[in-house]
């Protein structure tokens, strides 16, 4: 949290949890897909799917996704605009259990054909937390440089991973590590101060016992 | 950003630098920026409510239907001469009835800080500022005011409807706003902490009950009396009356208040004025649209 939370953002209303989050959470899962969305399906659970409509969070979520910022004052007009687009839509609800009130789940397909699930939850003042990525377990803010990598839980991967982004001056702010089982899946959550560049994040992809390097950039 | 008031006094006095400058200095250290860059962002949150101020539609109203054209109608009353409480603190309230509507509309606001308290803070310095003729920088200078006392508040207790109740969003946008004022004002450090701790006293308590769930009854006349309450609080610290309890103390006691509130006036839209035979019946007739 910096000063231009408490203080900011400039958005538009009614709800920084239910208005700019959503639209936070369009615009880092879009981010994460790595190319234009073309289809999106948009699973809204608990206040979220209980008061989005009339907080705007459904027509926030769907300018996220189309990389329209927090504050931009067509995020009202986005079901038009993404009809223009010819973006594949789909509104529905679901139960993630016992999570924050404010999530949802998302299933995007990209115009190349790539597909990724995101779940995130809009955490109060515009900030958001992403919960999984392809229904891996894990936590970052979406505020930085961020790597997600999907690996074999093996000896001496992570040192390897440190290894290759010292190699390129990349300073790590934060690292959280997540198993599924021992010697089974694991995932690496890198938090990075400065961008991660395309053909390091393809490095770290051919590197023995990663499965899958998905990385969110900063810039568009 | 700071654990405390009194850790901000502090600095400022060994230091010897102003309230604001104590506030930006640790921004620009946790954000590596430059000093002139962070205050150019900072002015960027001043002019924003000021573009949002003018924004205004006094005819649009929004999509749930529950409110929207009221801040014409303080407007109104206003330039009749029919307000009792005169021409500058009926600028305030329209004001903040304006930006609470603009906000419920989907238009561009700041918040600050959240959406739902975004008219206190602009009602309160967009009006002075027009009455005493203060430059930008002043302005900006007050909002890192503001901005400070908010940082204490989210470290000690939370600026949330759902964590802590109303009393985290209003009652912290009035705490914010009355260190402003009184720095504004030529407060000393000493009177921005009494402000501050003064206006939030006030609103202790508040519940976070919309209509509906919907960030717009009770809310947006909420910004109303966070205002006022906050000019009236500045009053108070610059004329030197003190607050008996410190203003970290007071902080505290609003973070432990918001822990005892029940779970149905924490911004649930099931308690409180949300479980009225109307709020009910305005929620059942809103789900059927």
């Amino acid at each position: 949290m910096n000063l231009f939370d408490i203080v900011g953002p400039v958005m538009v209303g009614p709800s920084s949890s239910h208005t700019a989050g959503a639209a936070k959470i369009g615009n880092v899962a879009r981010r994460l897909l790595g190319e234009e969305v073309a289809e999106a399906e948009i699973l809204f659970h608990g206040s979220f799917q209980a008061t989005g409509k009339g907080h705007g969070t459904d027509k926030a979520l769907l300018a996220g996704l189309m990389g329209l910022a927090v504050d931009n004052p067509l995020i009202p007009l986005s079901f038009e605009i993404a009809d223009e687009k010819g973006l594949q839509y789909h509104f529905g609800s679901i139960d993630l259990g016992d999570v924050n009130p404010n999530s949802v789940r998302l299933y995007l397909t990209g115009v190349n054909g790539k597909k990724l699930e995101v779940t995130a939850a809009s955490i109060g003042g515009g900030r958001i937390e992403i919960t999984e990525v392809d229904g891996l377990a894990n936590s970052f803010s979406g505020d930085y440089p961020t790597l997600i990598i999907q690996n074999q839980d093996q000896p001496g991967l992570i040192a390897e991973i440190a290894c290759v982004l010292a190699g390129f001056l990349i300073n790590i702010a934060t690292l959280q590590l997540y198993r599924s089982s021992r010697g089974g899946y694991a995932v690496t959550v890198i938090e990075c101060d400065n961008e991660v560049p395309p053909d390091v994040v393809e490095e770290l992809g051919h590197e023995q016992g990663i499965l899958k390097v998905t990385y969110l950039s900063m810039e568009d | 950003m700071y654990q405390s008031m009194a850790e901000i006094a502090n600095i400022c006095e060994t230091e010897n630098i102003a309230f604001w400058e104590c506030v930006r200095q640790a921004d620009c250290t946790e954000q590596a920026m430059s000093p002139e860059e962070n205050f150019e962002k900072m002015k960027k949150m001043y002019l924003a409510m000021r573009a949002a101020d003018y924004a205004y539609d006094p005819d649009q109203m929004s999509r749930s239907g529950l409110s929207g054209r009221d801040g014409a109608k303080i407007a109104a009353a206003r330039k009749e001469g029919r307000l009792l409480c005169g021409d500058f603190i009926g600028r305030v309230m329209e004001r903040a009835v304006k930006m609470g509507e603009s906000n419920a509309c989907m238009k561009r606001i700041v918040a600050a800080p959240t959406a739902g308290s975004c008219g206190v803070l602009p009602a309160v310095l967009l009006t002075l500022q027009e009455e005493k003729k203060y430059s930008d920088e002043e302005m900006t200078q007050a909002l890192y005011v503001a901005a400070g006392i908010g940082g204490v508040i989210a470290s000690r207790a939370f600026l949330a409807g759902a964590s802590g109740g109303c009393q985290a969003e209003i009652g912290s946008a009035s705490s914010m706003a009355a260190g402003a004022v009184a720095y504004l004002n030529g407060g000393s450090t000493s009177a921005i902490c009494h402000a501050a701790a003064l206006a939030m006293k006030n609103l202790l308590g508040l519940a976070c009950d919309p209509v509906a769930g919907l960030v717009e009854v009770p809310c947006i006349k909420r910004n109303v009396i966070g205002a006022v309450n906050a000019l009236t609080s500045a009053d108070l610290a610059c004329a030197g009356v003190e607050s008996r309890i410190p203003v970290d103390e007071v902080f505290d006691a609003m973070r432990s208040i918001g822990r005892s509130l029940p779970e149905n006036i924490r911004e649930t839209g099931l308690g409180g004025l949300a479980g009225t035979p109307t709020g009910v019946s305005l929620r059942e007739r809103l789900e059927q649209l």
